[in-house]
């Protein structure tokens, strides 16, 4: 068993040695993990080669994926330098587990909700009370995705609305068929057609690359997403994670994601 | 004696060769299973939700098997005849879904079954539609787990005498007399061993689910999908059903493994030492 720990420790020894970089030379190319939520997937793609051609040798590699998904990675040790989450709540999963310092999340953009439909509108919804026809199949996210729990706000907002008639949220939660993993899932069963209706955020109504259709939320009932961004705590890169928020913050970020169906923080 | 000592650092070091690979399986499992505390484990199993994904899975998953034996047993059968022209094509068709990524099965059967799918229009003629519902996950999980099953039961019609066959042609059986009273009674073995496997497999499957049957708790939700969606909110729920998976693997696979040597190949087995 001595011999066996011995050979083992050589095999690791040569593993670990032949992984350690040398010297590493000045102005070394550096990649930046971006964790965003996956809503944000279009806007900070476009944002990337601005960014990337005004810092010289820095690459943006994105992690886009459900907040939730994320902030758990966070937790479990990934490494990352920036966190874009969709939500608060899974943003303090990030700042509980020791990676994003309690002061440093900031809003940087908002979203709301909006209605899809498939293109030809099968189902003939006009309305958001039509949403209770039953045997319509809409489709959410679940309740741990960001948008999954705000699409259950608006519904809870719903149910005080009188012209929406009573029990509003049951008899919508009562046609829902699946509940996804995030909200690019939603979308994708909506635009398939496989779904008569799903709710998703309007930036990811206006990036949809098939011809969906939309039914509007009213303010009153709509909910306010509040995006935080954050430096990671332990990142390596910390002054180029700073330049990114501060990048996503500026006119010129702010513009693309209003391109993209954000809206700006008042 | 020196040459005997010097054989037994070699003996050793080989031995020793296999402890990495060994603690890259060993020491996730052993994670798993620290992971979480009877008490955590008695109350998990309570939540509704967790007890309709493991329901949903053993439902689902027996099905699969079930359809898998009905329309895998034929094909199987095909393959075991070498002969046919169209056996190569044939073969590696049967392969095909076991090394595509789950996903892309997903997608392709989104897009053959689902509503605005290649026969949509004349499933919803039928007035059926599959996407959303439990006959979607048996579909997910047939497409993915059946080759497992025709190719195991492939090998145990191959292995029967051809003469034995014939002799039966002679004494005036039909095929399907041949198939019922010499074919099956002899293999047995393989066809439960095939069955085991697309059973395991079928109960782990995920990707091809999702996307094809989505994710509602009780009608689609699996165990696999639980733990993916519950993974974020409640690490105990995960931990939970992953223990369950993983014990259900292991019976089965121990199962086949049983039959394997007892009654398919009891005279090759050989020590490794």
């Amino acid at each position: 068993m001595k011999k066996a720990f011995l050979f083992v420790s050589v095999f690791v020894l040569l593993l670990s040695s032949a992984c350690t970089p040398g010297a590493a030379p000045e102005r070394s190319p550096v990649t930046l993990n971006i964790l965003a939520a996956a809503s944000l997937t279009e806007a900070f793609q476009e944002m990337a080669p601005a960014f990337e051609a005004a810092h010289a040798g820095v690459t943006l590699q994105f992690n886009f994926a459900g907040s939730q998904q994320l902030a758990q990675q966070l937790a479990n040790g990934a490494p990352a330098d920036v966190f874009a989450s969709a939500n608060k709540k899974q943003m303090d999963v990030a700042v509980e587990a020791g990676r994003v310092a309690a002061d440093a999340p900031a809003s940087f953009v908002q979203n709301r909700l909006v209605i899809v439909l498939p293109p030809n509108n099968p189902a003939g919804i006009t309305a958001l009370a039509d949403l209770t026809e039953p045997g319509l199949k809409i489709v959410l996210a679940a309740k741990e995705v960001p948008v999954g729990q705000y699409a259950l706000d608006f519904l809870a907002k719903a149910d005080a609305d009188a012209s929406l008639g009573s029990g509003y949220s049951t008899r919508v939660l009562a046609n829902v068929v699946s509940y996804e993993e995030n909200v690019k899932a939603v979308l994708t069963k909506v635009s398939l057609g496989e779904a008569d209706a799903g709710i998703v955020y309007t930036s990811d109504a206006a990036s949809a690359t098939g011809e969906i259709l939309q039914i509007e939320i009213p303010d009153g009932l709509n909910v306010i997403a509040q995006y935080p961004i954050a430096v990671v705590q332990d990142s390596a890169n910390s002054d180029l994670a700073r330049a990114f928020v501060d990048w996503v913050q500026s006119s010129e970020g702010q513009k693309v994601l209003e391109k993209y169906g954000f809206l700006p923080v008042k | 004696m020196n040459n005997h000592r010097h054989k037994g650092i070699r003996g050793s070091l080989w031995k020793a060769s296999l402890l990495p690979y060994l603690l890259f399986i060993l020491i996730p499992l052993f994670a798993l299973l620290a992971g979480i505390r009877p008490a955590d484990l008695a109350r998990t199993l309570q939540q509704p939700q967790v007890w309709q994904a493991v329901r949903l899975s053993l439902l689902t998953s027996a099905l699969s098997v079930l359809v898998t034996l009905l329309i895998g047993t034929p094909v199987s059968y095909y393959l075991s005849h070498r002969q046919y022209r169209a056996f190569r094509l044939m073969d590696t068709l049967v392969d095909l879904p076991t090394v595509l990524p789950p996903a892309v099965a997903g997608v392709a059967l989104l897009l053959a079954f689902g509503r605005r799918g290649l026969l949509g229009d004349w499933l919803n003629l039928l007035g059926i539609s599959l996407p959303f519902t439990t006959a979607a996950v048996v579909m997910a999980q047939t497409f993915v787990a059946a080759p497992l099953f025709i190719k195991s039961a492939a090998i145990g019609f191959s292995a029967i005498d051809c003469e034995l066959k014939k002799s039966a042609a002679l004494d005036g059986a039909n095929r399907w007399q041949t198939f019922r009273y010499i074919v099956i009674p002899m293999s047995w073995p393989s066809m439960l061993t095939g069955a085991m496997l697309t059973w395991a497999r079928a109960l782990g499957e995920f990707g091809a689910t999702i996307i094809f049957a989505g994710n509602y708790p009780g009608r689609t939700q699996t165990m696999p999908s639980a733990i993916y969606v519950g993974f974020e909110l409640d690490l105990t729920v995960a931990v939970t059903l992953s223990v369950i998976l993983v014990t259900l693997s292991f019976i089965a696979l121990v199962t086949v493994k049983w039959f394997v040597y007892h009654y398919i190949e009891p005279a090759s087995i050989e020590t490794f030492d």
